[in-house]
């Protein structure tokens, strides 16, 4: 599945987005996180505080529970400041 | 009748008052029109900033905005909605994004005003990073913003 990533979350890992395989025990968004923490260290830096951690599938928000069976897109971003 | 709803994320600047003509040009049913504009400060807390470079989640920023407003117009009786958010490098004094509602009366014109930019603050995939003497820096979250957005709940 293809994975994306935006602001800090994005310059600590250094890639703005790749393709990862995740086992099959990785079966939520929560989950999904804490396997890419384990990846190296950048990813453990980027990870470092999971609850701040925002999640989409498919351009929709979603909780850390949420299965991540059949989606496309799965972006990780820091809490949003526009407006 | 549809409801004109315009949704455009873009570089460049807008024009706050030709948005707002054409809200109620050549139409005599509006009574109210409402609109934000959100413009860069050239500092936050003291801090003199030089810029802000706005990042976006191309695709992920059109549908939530889109959501946001199609909920606005069940909630509210709109006769138009438009929505412009900039990205990438704004020095201040520029806008950053502009909110303009179109009702029959003031209220609803506020009142939905009011809502998309809450919810355009917390929930539109953007993120503001600070340009100072002091290097960058990706501006916080703010607590307040949440609370904000929260009011417009349904319990």
């Amino acid at each position: 599945m293809k994975v994306v990533y935006f602001a800090w979350v994005r310059e600590r890992i250094g890639k703005a987005e790749e393709t990862v395989e995740p086992p099959a025990e990785v079966r939520t968004v929560g989950d999904l996180i804490g396997w890419l923490a384990g990846r190296g260290e950048t990813y453990a830096y980027a990870f470092e505080t999971p609850r701040v951690i925002r999640a989409a599938i498919d351009h929709a928000h979603v909780p850390p529970e949420t299965m991540i069976a059949g989606a496309r897109e799965i972006a990780f971003f820091p809490p949003m400041t526009g407006g | 009748m549809t409801i004109p709803v315009t949704i455009r994320l873009q570089e460049a600047d807008f024009d706050t008052a030709r948005e707002v003509a054409a809200m109620s040009a050549g139409r005599t049913d509006v009574g109210a029109v409402v609109s934000f504009s959100g413009v860069c400060r050239g500092g936050a807390d003291g801090d003199a900033i030089d810029a802000l470079t706005l990042e976006h989640y191309p695709g992920m920023a059109e549908a939530e905005i889109s959501r946001h407003v199609e909920e606005a117009l069940t909630r509210w009786p709109l006769f138009g909605v438009t929505v412009i958010h900039r990205y990438g490098r704004i020095v201040p004094g520029e806008n950053i994004v502009l909110v303009v509602t179109a009702s029959s009366h003031r209220q609803a014109a506020f009142e939905a005003a009011e809502f998309l930019m809450d919810y355009l603050k917390t929930r539109a995939p953007f993120w503001k990073r600070e340009e100072s003497a002091a290097g960058t820096n990706w501006v916080d979250a703010a607590a307040h913003d949440d609370a904000a957005a929260a009011r417009w709940t349904k319990s």
